[in-house]
Formats: C-alpha cells, structure tokens, sequence
C-alpha cells in the first residue's frame, strides 16, 4: 500500500512539472498552430542558468531560500528573453511560409540550444546544489519532502493566475481573439504579434519555473535534460486537447500519474518481464491511444479538420 | 548541339564521374569513401522517407525506425549472437545462421513494410503536426524496446548492440575484403560504394516512375486536399497505408546495408536525431522533389564530416569546449535555421507549373486555433 501512496506523489509531482511546461505548449500551438520543438530545451536553459547562479551564490554563503527565489528568477528572465528571441527570429518570418518550414527551424533550434548549451555549460552532468532542506514528511508509510510539496503549491497557483489571465484581463482577451482569427482581431485594434511575443515570453517563464523544479527534485543538471521532458509535456497538452490551459493540467497530471504508476507495477503485472526501464514508452503508448481513440483530447472541442 | 544530345552528355559524364568518385577518393584514404558511403546511405533513407513525407505529405519524424529494424534483422541473421545466446538455436545451426543477401533484403524490406503499415493504420485519421509527434513516439518506444529487450530473454543484446554481422557477399564477392580487378585495388569500402550507388539508381528510378504513376497521382492529391481526394474516388486509407509500407521498405534496406557494412548495431544509431536529421535532409534539399532531396542528404551527410578536419584548430582555440562533433552539431543546426528562413521551400524545390503562388489569396486559409 505504501508503494501506492509513493507513486501517487511522485506521478503528482512529475505531472506538475509536465503540466507546466505543456501550458508553454498549448497556448504556442493554440495561436499559431506550431509544435515549438525547441520549448524544452528552455526548460533545460532555465535549469542551466539556476544552476550556475545558485552555485556562485551558495558559494559567497548566501542563504538557501533566497538563493533559491534569485536564482528562479534569473532563469525566469533569461528564458523569457531567449524566447522572445527565438520567436522574432525563428519563427516570425515563417509564418506564411509552407507548414513544414517552422517545424524545421523549431527542431533545429532545439538542436541549436542544446548545442550551446553543451559549449557553455560543458557536457558532464552536474548536481544541483540543495537550496531547502529535505526535511521528508510520512504520509500513510510514503515519503514527500519540501521541494516536492513546493512544487505541488506553485503549480496549483501558478495555473489558477494563467486561468486568470487568459480569462479575465485584456491580454487574455487578445490571445484568445488572436487564436480565433489573427487578422480580424488586427482589424479589432489588437496587435497579433505582440500578442504572439507575450505567449512566448509567459510560456518560457513557465518552462524557466518548471525547470528550477525539475532540476531540484531530481538533484542533476545537463544539457539533454529537456528534451525528454519537452516531448511528454507535449504529448501531456494533446491528451489534455491542445489549445486548452486546463486541458494541459489536466493532461499534465495524468501523464504524470500514468507513469510513475506504470514504472512502479509494470514489473509485477508482467511477471518480471518489462521492467522500470519501460517509463518512458507510456507517454507514447497514451498519446497513440489517445490521438486514435479521441483526436481532440480529453477537454478539446472537435476542429473539423486540423491538418 | 540540339538539347537532347546535351543531355544524354551529360548523363554520360555524370555517371563516369560517379563510377570513378570512390576511386579517386580513396588515394586519399579510405575514409574519405566511407564519409561517401555514408552520404549515399543517407540518400535512400531521404528518397524513402520523401515517398512518405513529400508525396504523400504524411509528416514521418519516426522513419528511423524501419531502419533500425532492417538492421537489427540482419544483426540476429547474420551475426553469432543467437547461436552464443540460445543453446537450442546453437543446436540447430552449429555455425550460426549465416543468412544470404538475396535473403535478407527482401526480408528486412518485407518487415520494415509491414512495421510501416502496423504504424500508419492507427493514424490514418491523423495529419499533420499530430501524425508527427505519433510517430515520435513509435521511433521512442522502438528504441527503448531495443534499448531492454536483453532481459529477462536477451534477444538485442541491449545498449551493447549486436557486432560481428557478416559483410554481403554476392556471387562470391566478399563487400568485406580488399579485392583486386585488373590491377585495381578495389578496398571494402569502395566496394559498398558500388552496391549502395546501384541501390540509390534503382531507387531513384523505382521513385520517378511511382512520382509519374496514378499511385503517385493520388498521393499528391492526398497531400493537397485529402477531402477532394476521397471525394474523386481516391482510397485513401490504401494509398496512405501503402506510402507508410513503400517508405518503410526504403528504410528497412538501407537498414540492412547499414549492419552489413557497419558490421555492428547498437540502439545509439537510431536516436531521435537521426529521424530529425533525415526529415531536415528531405525538407532542406526540396520535399517532393527527387533531386532536391539527394542534394538535401548530401549537404547533411557530408559537409558535416568533412568539417571534422578544419574542427582541430578549433578545437585547441576554444580550450577544447569546441570539438568535432559539437561544430557538426552546431553547423547542422544553423543550416536548418539558415537555409529555411532565406528558402522556406527547399534549396532546389519543385519547379512550378502553373501553380499557386504561395501566399495568393486563394491558399491556405489562415490557420484557425482555439485557445480556451
């Protein structure tokens, strides 16, 4: 039973952290219909960048927790900017161009970022320093500690201010006008590339978040540590129906749960035949399913004809 | 000098510049023929995947993995492995199984289809951004299967990879060994060079024709306007399962020339970036379009490897942080940034006869999202 309790909190963690970063996702993807394949190396700059200021921090005998909140927010800041950067030059002049032309700067920007990141911050992994102490808590025979329990609040407060936003404030209104019809909303006095601009710096701010998270929860940085992440918090915002913010939490935390819970019986339901290294393949297991059996996610309306 | 004789000219001096390449190549060192070996390898991976992806417009970023299943084939049929593995196997074939070409071609091709055809029917409905991340996914669980199957039973022999897998041997010519014809050393290397050119010509004509035939026809209609197609009477289950199948095919040859003339598998070749780098080979180079892809996997192929040589001084510049596989890495990435932004088309893409000019009004109606 405590097995149960452990993998319910881990996969809640974990499908924090992926619902995160599939909010970046959606709300790209629901105004510009682009997979940005490079949004989780941002979640793997924003680890980066934490890391190496929470190291020189730590190093003058700063406190943890305010290491811990400048260090996030360096990440959040450089990843907003990268981002930004990334959309002016990437993608923005692509966006008549044939369909195929973003996704092939989007991937080679994904290539690019780690690339850089393997010059800047050398390819070796590297432990990311304990900012909090790890004071583990019991629950029913489990263990979650502070970080995990952080990560858990944020998450929650995080996508209740996004649901604020996109619903509520003149911002939110654009985007979700820009979604609709780009030139019409133009033509209603909203600046579609600003708008687009703003999506990319929200969801990069998001990832930096994510990132820090990841990073502290797993206690390991490297260059190739988004990628992974990246895909399944993607497949996490098409099983949630991409375009829609609770739809990729939702989707977020399932993913989350499915694979911890996979990972934790797998070995006993197929008598020791697949083992804990199989986690990764639920996440594309889910989305084939999905995608088969209900195209426009758990909470997507039906778009007659995505192509 | 009327046009055709020019063109059959330069047909003729085309095709001798291609049989004499490896061999001027190769007084520079036999590497250099591999990094052409190679190059052509990459050819016919983008030919087929530009069946899938350029015909048909079924965006395919899990090619890889009918490559890596035409190569693990010929891993388990043409190495010790089994025979090491399973004492029953040892018992029946005391040898091993040494299987044949003329076998093991048709067979990875026959499997590599079959795989295809397994992975477009459940996402027929599928288009688009979304057939992409599908089949993402189904190279990841290929390579993570490969990657584990080595416990409980080890069949792949996990990260380690299956080695010792025979060289081809066609009508008593090893592709393994230095051999000499009338006074020309003819190395392994160059050998394959000859065997991977004839596949690629085959290739090349086996896509021209089906670019010309009514399967053709519908795929590109298929790629245009799925709807209208269906509505012209099209089947358009069959034909995408068949371009799933006939790309597919492609993938598990070259796999299978790949293990033969590697002489070794490991899951590390059948990474994610390499799908992506075969899809940046048949978009950079111009999809849809046969020469446009062969330049396309060409430049990738090759540029990158020969850039290994000007990587040293670099290398010893930037304090070692700049090594040869990480200016590669860096140099591909720019050129798929680069290269789309100044041609979103292609570097060579499809003449156009009358068509639409992209961006007239009547095209792509603007992309309609939802954001809730």
């Amino acid at each position: 039973m405590d097995t149960f309790i452990q993998q319910i909190i881990n996969g809640l963690v974990l499908g924090s952290v992926y619902a995160l970063v599939a909010l970046g996702y959606t709300m790209v993807y629901g105004i510009i219909n682009l997979i940005n394949f490079a949004h989780g190396e941002v979640l793997m700059v924003g680890a980066l960048t934490s890391w190496t200021v929470a190291t020189s921090l730590l190093g003058i005998g700063w406190p943890g927790w305010l290491v811990m909140v400048i260090s996030l927010l360096a990440a959040i800041i450089v990843c907003s900017v990268l981002n930004f950067s990334i959309e002016k030059i990437a993608y923005r002049p692509l966006r008549t161009a044939p369909r195929l032309a973003p996704l092939i700067t989007a991937m080679g920007m994904s290539l690019l970022l780690q690339t850089l990141a393997m010059i800047i911050w050398k390819p070796n992994p590297k432990p990311y320093p304990i900012l909090i102490s790890a004071e583990p808590y019991e629950i029913g025979g489990a263990v979650i500690n502070t970080i995990q329990i952080l990560i858990l609040v944020t998450t929650a407060v995080t996508l209740a201010g996004l649901m604020y936003l996109v619903n509520r404030t003149k911002l939110g209104r654009a985007m979700r006008a820009t979604a609709e019809n780009p030139k019409v909303a133009g033509l209603m006095g909203v600046r579609p590339d600003m708008v687009i601009s703003a999506t990319f710096v929200i969801g990069a701010a998001l990832a930096a978040l994510a990132g820090v998270m990841y990073a502290a929860n797993y206690g390991s940085v490297q260059h190739s540590m988004g990628f992974l992440p990246g895909l399944k918090a993607f497949t996490a915002a098409v099983f949630g129906g991409i375009g829609n913010l609770a739809g990729a939490m939702v989707g977020g935390v399932l993913l989350g749960l499915i694979e911890a819970m996979g990972a934790g019986y797998i070995g006993d339901l197929t008598g020791g035949i697949l083992g804990s290294h199989y986690q990764d393949i639920f996440a594309f297991i889910v989305l084939i399913l999905v995608l088969t059996l209900r195209p426009q996610g758990l909470l997507g309306e039906r778009v007659a004809d995505r192509a | 000098m009327n046009f055709r004789d020019n063109k059959l000219a330069t047909f003729l001096i085309a095709g001798a510049l291609l049989l004499i390449a490896p061999l001027i190549a190769q007084q520079f060192g036999n590497a250099w023929v591999r990094i052409i070996d190679i190059a052509l390898l990459y050819v016919l991976l983008a030919l087929g995947l530009n069946i899938v992806v350029g015909y048909a417009g079924l965006l395919d970023l899990g090619y890889v993995a009918f490559y890596a299943v035409g190569a693990y084939m010929l891993g388990l049929l043409a190495s010790p492995h089994l025979s090491q593995t399973f004492p029953g196997f040892a018992a029946t074939f005391p040898n091993g199984l040494h299987a044949p070409l003329w076998l093991v071609i048709p067979l990875g091709a026959l499997l590599a289809a079959a795989f295809g055809v397994a992975l477009g029917a459940p996402t027929l409905k599928l288009r688009g951004d979304y057939l992409a991340i599908v089949t993402l996914g189904f190279g990841e669980i290929i390579r993570v299967f490969l990657t584990n199957l080595d416990a409980p039973v080890n069949i792949t022999n996990g990260p380690k990879g299956l080695s010792q897998i025979d060289s081809f041997k066609v009508l008593g010519y090893d592709f393994g060994k230095t051999h000499n014809l009338f006074g020309l050393e003819i190395p392994s290397v160059t050998g394959y060079y000859y065997l991977f050119l004839a596949l690629v010509i085959v290739s090349v004509v086996i896509c021209y024709r089906l670019e010309q035939s009514r399967i053709g026809r519908a795929w590109m209609a298929i790629r245009e306007d799925e709807v209208a197609a269906k509505a012209m009477g099209i089947n358009t289950r069959n034909m995408k399962l068949l371009a799933f199948g006939m790309g597919a095919t492609f993938g598990g040859v070259s796999g299978v020339l790949f293990a033969s003339f590697q002489g070794f598998v490991s899951p590390e070749s059948f990474s994610l970036n390499e799908s992506v780098m075969i899809v940046a080979m048949v978009v950079l180079g111009g999809i849809g379009h046969i020469p446009g892809v062969i330049i396309g996997a060409l430049l990738l192929a090759a540029l990158p490897e020969v850039l290994r040589y000007v990587a040293s001084p670099l290398q010893q510049m930037t304090d070692g942080r700049l090594d040869s596989a990480i200016l590669r890495q860096l140099l591909i990435a720019l050129a798929m940034i680069a290269i789309m932004l100044s041609r979103p088309r292609g570097l060579w893409p499809v003449p156009e006869h009358g068509r639409m000019r992209p961006g007239s009004p009547d095209q792509d109606p603007e992309p309609k999202g939802t954001l809730s």
